[in-house]
């Protein structure tokens, strides 16, 4: 007879299913006429849950702690992380609320679809075990899946979706088949188990390493880095705009994390074999990020090239594997968020005649008919682009730093090199806003959310260097616990 | 281990008396029924007519769906059974971890229910 | 012992036989037909391996019920399937250097299989000799593993609201129960009684 394990930890995720479970029946018995309500409900059951999860933190401080039988964790990555995430969400349910009621599209599954998702995220960056991670990425993944479908009656968007699912279904495949590698040769599933099996780098089998490689295709398909990004720019194209812009922050971010957690934690003692690894889908991602984006039209696929090589920068904290890259790689997340729903508010903007346009072109002479938007529009630009003093470059800067201290000089030559590329086509953006004929406007108003959210992400990005602290600090303390002494 | 699978040796048996029949019957008026086709013999039969149209129709949509949730339902029970099995040893806890995984699921089935989603005409 | 290993035999050539009969057959719905045949046999595996419970699942589950999906969805399609073998032998060769990839690193794997020392120790769960399978599962499914249960609950909410979601129409011509109407519902409403005097009507 087993006792009850303490639930506390996972009251957060707790939290956060349960209002995703009420809100679900509110809107199946209030209809179509709760859709708002329901989203606003949405974003306070966030801001709840951030306020939970942050308020033990706040108080007593973050010490790890793992529960539920060992297979969840609670760590300072987990708490910086899964903040982070929240943000991300509330951010997109809040850019997406105007666009679904606009489109037709609105329904109150979609906030909750998005709650559930968010869940799942929440408790990948918390998994513990092979098993709890493999559970939460599925629990997000398949909300992931419908949303891309959600405009079910536009073509793109039922292709997006099914493109997805067929894709992320062999991507989960090839994880479930390396984990049972790995379980198969090491007789344990947790995380600390493993941990304790290759700490000092013993000896590490065939066997071990083709589990590794396997786990590592999934969750690289998951973070869309090259070469398993191929379904990025279709789904990002395909999907709705808020849902892309959701794809891009929420489970990117929880990715990442979950790629942190489990090549540092577990796999730590094996970090020679699995380095070159991510060495070369790093290097990968950013070039092809840089290259394959200068010859979109649409700033959609633009924003999906981009964020294949924003990947590639995060992951070359994760290959200097140290205390310094994973602070790297912890900054360059965050602040990838807020210049990501930026982007993706300015692009929700794009209106004319009643229709969504998604052309390069369609930003012709936006200085002349929106300056605000293309002035927030181009601080976004300039910062993706890395460009001082804007917060993207100290993204940048950070990993970069990492690398050259790590002794991986030619990652960082690689990253500024691509970056060169990169700054190209960020900059022909603003080139075309400030400087082309005006193609005439788009169509007013925005809606006063999306409105925020490009003023809080412009205000954030502009002024990082003038408040860098809280961030930094946050970062270099989570970077500490996971490189003890 | 061994005694479980003698439990099972029956169905083997079974499986192999299945198998070994259906051989005989397919061999058996393979080889022993004089075979003189022609082609009314061997065109279909529908009701004395010719067949109309293909066999395989379009289903409706819906059909999916309702074979979706049935899925759902289906593997909702299937964890019902080891839950029988070891309610004896897993105590009160183990009572009320069942009772919430079939409430989340309950919240679906309430969710079905009121978009409609299990009517038909 | 030769009976269970002259078993295993038969039902691991069976599957494959199965599998490749999958991917070759013309018909599709012979393809699916050949996929729950794969499934028995893969039953019969588990069986074999000691893994009742999941046995009968995969019979349950897999053959009741995601087979006949699969059958619905073979006719619910609108597809020359004859068409859509066309560019088979086209990627033949791909699909072929894939496979054979996969084979070589498996090979290679079992080759070199190197159990971690201290590995069978670490094992969590060691198969307990005194409780049958199913038994043995639900001691541990829904406590020591209440959170991979209870998401496993979550991942099949999620299916549900998204089957719904992306099928699911409302049709205006459904009846559905609306119990208040029903109830309030009159006789003067909907009956009207004609005293009819016999010899005048029409």
């Amino acid at each position: 007879m087993t006792a009850a394990p303490d639930f506390l930890p996972v009251l957060p995720e707790m939290f956060l299913g349960a209002s995703g479970m009420v809100l679900l029946i509110v809107g199946a018995y209030a209809g179509a006429r709760a859709i708002r309500a329901v989203t606003w409900l949405a974003v306070l059951a966030l801001a709840a849950t951030a306020a939970i999860l942050l308020y033990p933190a706040w108080t007593a401080g973050v010490t790890r702690q793992v529960s539920l039988f060992g297979m969840f964790v609670t760590d300072g990555l987990g708490v910086f992380t899964q903040t982070l995430v929240i943000i991300g969400s509330l951010l997109s349910l809040l850019i997406a609320m105007r666009f679904n009621e606009r489109e037709g599209i609105a329904r109150f599954e979609f906030p909750v679809l998005v709650l559930i998702a968010t869940a799942g995220m929440m408790m990948m960056i918390a998994a513990n075990d092979l098993i709890a991670l493999y559970l939460g990425l599925e629990l997000q993944s398949l909300a992931l899946y419908v949303l891309a479908a959600f405009a079910r009656d536009d073509v793109r968007s039922t292709e997006a979706g099914l493109k997805y699912f067929v894709l992320g279904a062999v991507a989960s495949g090839m994880l479930l088949f390396g984990a049972s590698m790995v379980y198969g040769f090491a007789g344990t599933t947790s995380f600390d188990g493993l941990a304790k099996l290759f700490a000092g780098g013993g000896a590490a089998g065939v066997g071990l390493i083709t589990g590794i490689v396997f786990i590592s295709v999934g969750l690289a398909f998951k973070v869309s880095a090259v070469p398993f990004h191929m379904w990025t720019p279709d789904v990002y194209e395909g999907a709705p705009t808020p849902v892309t812009a959701f794809f891009s922050i929420a489970p990117k971010i929880a990715a990442l994390t979950l790629f942190l957690r489990v090549m540092l934690q577990p796999f730590g003692g094996l970090f020679g074999d699995w380095q070159q690894i991510i060495w070369a889908i790093s290097v990968a991602s950013m070039a092809w990020g840089a290259f394959a984006a200068i010859a979109q039209r649409n700033i959609k696929r633009l924003m999906a090239y981009s964020s294949i090589g924003h990947v590639g920068y995060a992951l070359i904290g994760l290959a200097a594997g140290t205390a310094a890259g994973v602070r790297g790689v912890l900054v360059y997340i965050a602040i990838y968020l807020f210049m990501n729903v930026g982007t993706f508010a300015g692009i929700l903007c794009m209106r004319r005649n009643g229709k969504m346009v998604e052309g390069i072109d369609d930003l012709a002479g936006l200085s002349r008919t929106h300056p605000a938007l293309a002035l927030a529009l181009a601080i976004f630009m300039f910062s993706l682009a890395g460009i001082p003093p804007l917060a993207g470059f100290f993204g940048k800067l950070y990993v970069f730093m990492a690398a050259i201290d790590a002794g991986l000089p030619v990652l960082a030559v690689i990253g500024v090199l691509t970056s060169v590329v990169g700054a190209y086509y960020y900059l022909r953006i603003v080139k075309l806003m400030y400087f082309d004929e005006a193609q005439g406007a788009f169509d007013r108003p925005f809606g006063g959310e999306v409105a925020a959210v490009l003023l809080v992400c412009a205000v954030a990005i502009l002024f990082f260097i003038a408040w860098p602290g809280p961030l930094l600090n946050g970062a270099d303390a989570v970077a500490a616990t996971l490189f003890p002494g | 281990m061994d005694s479980l699978l003698r439990e099972y040796l029956p169905i083997l048996i079974f499986i192999g008396v299945a198998f070994g029949l259906s051989v005989v019957i397919v061999l058996a008026s393979f080889i022993l029924v004089r075979q003189r086709p022609d082609s009314e013999k061997l065109s279909p039969y529908e009701c004395g007519f010719p067949p109309f149209s293909d066999a395989r129709a379009k289903f409706d949509v819906r059909f999916y769906l309702v074979s979706l949730l049935f899925i759902i339902f289906d593997l909702e029970v299937a964890f019902l059974f080891p839950w029988a099995v070891a309610l004896g040893k897993i105590g009160v806890f183990g009572f009320w971890s069942m009772m919430v995984f079939l409430g989340v699921l309950t919240v679906g089935f309430i969710y079905e229910w009121k978009t409609g989603a299990l009517e038909w005409e | 012992m030769i009976v269970q290993a002259l078993a295993f035999y038969a039902f691991a050539a069976v599957a494959i036989a199965s599998g490749v009969m999958v991917i070759s057959a013309r018909n599709p719905v012979h393809s699916v037909l050949f996929l729950i045949l794969a499934f028995f046999s893969a039953a019969g595996l588990f069986v074999l391996l000691g893994a009742e419970f999941l046995a009968m699942i995969l019979v349950i589950v897999y053959v009741g019920a995601v087979a006949v999906l699969f059958l619905f969805v073979v006719m619910m399609l609108d597809i020359n399937f004859v068409e859509l073998r066309q560019g088979f032998l086209q990627y033949l060769p791909v699909g072929a250097l894939v496979g054979l990839i996969l084979l070589a690193e498996l090979i290679l794997m079992f080759g070199a299989w190197v159990v971690a020392p201290g590995a069978p120790q670490a094992a969590v769960a060691p198969t307990p000799s005194t409780l049958s399978n199913t038994a043995a599962l639900g001691t541990l499914l829904y406590t020591h593993y209440v959170y991979a249960f209870q998401t496993a609950g979550a991942v099949l909410l999620v299916a549900m609201i998204g089957a719904i979601v992306l099928t699911h129409r409302t049709r205006p011509d459904s009846r559905r129960q609306r119990i208040a109407r029903q109830v309030a519902r009159r006789r003067e409403d909907t009956l009207e009684i004609v005293k009819v005097r016999p010899g005048e009507g029409a």
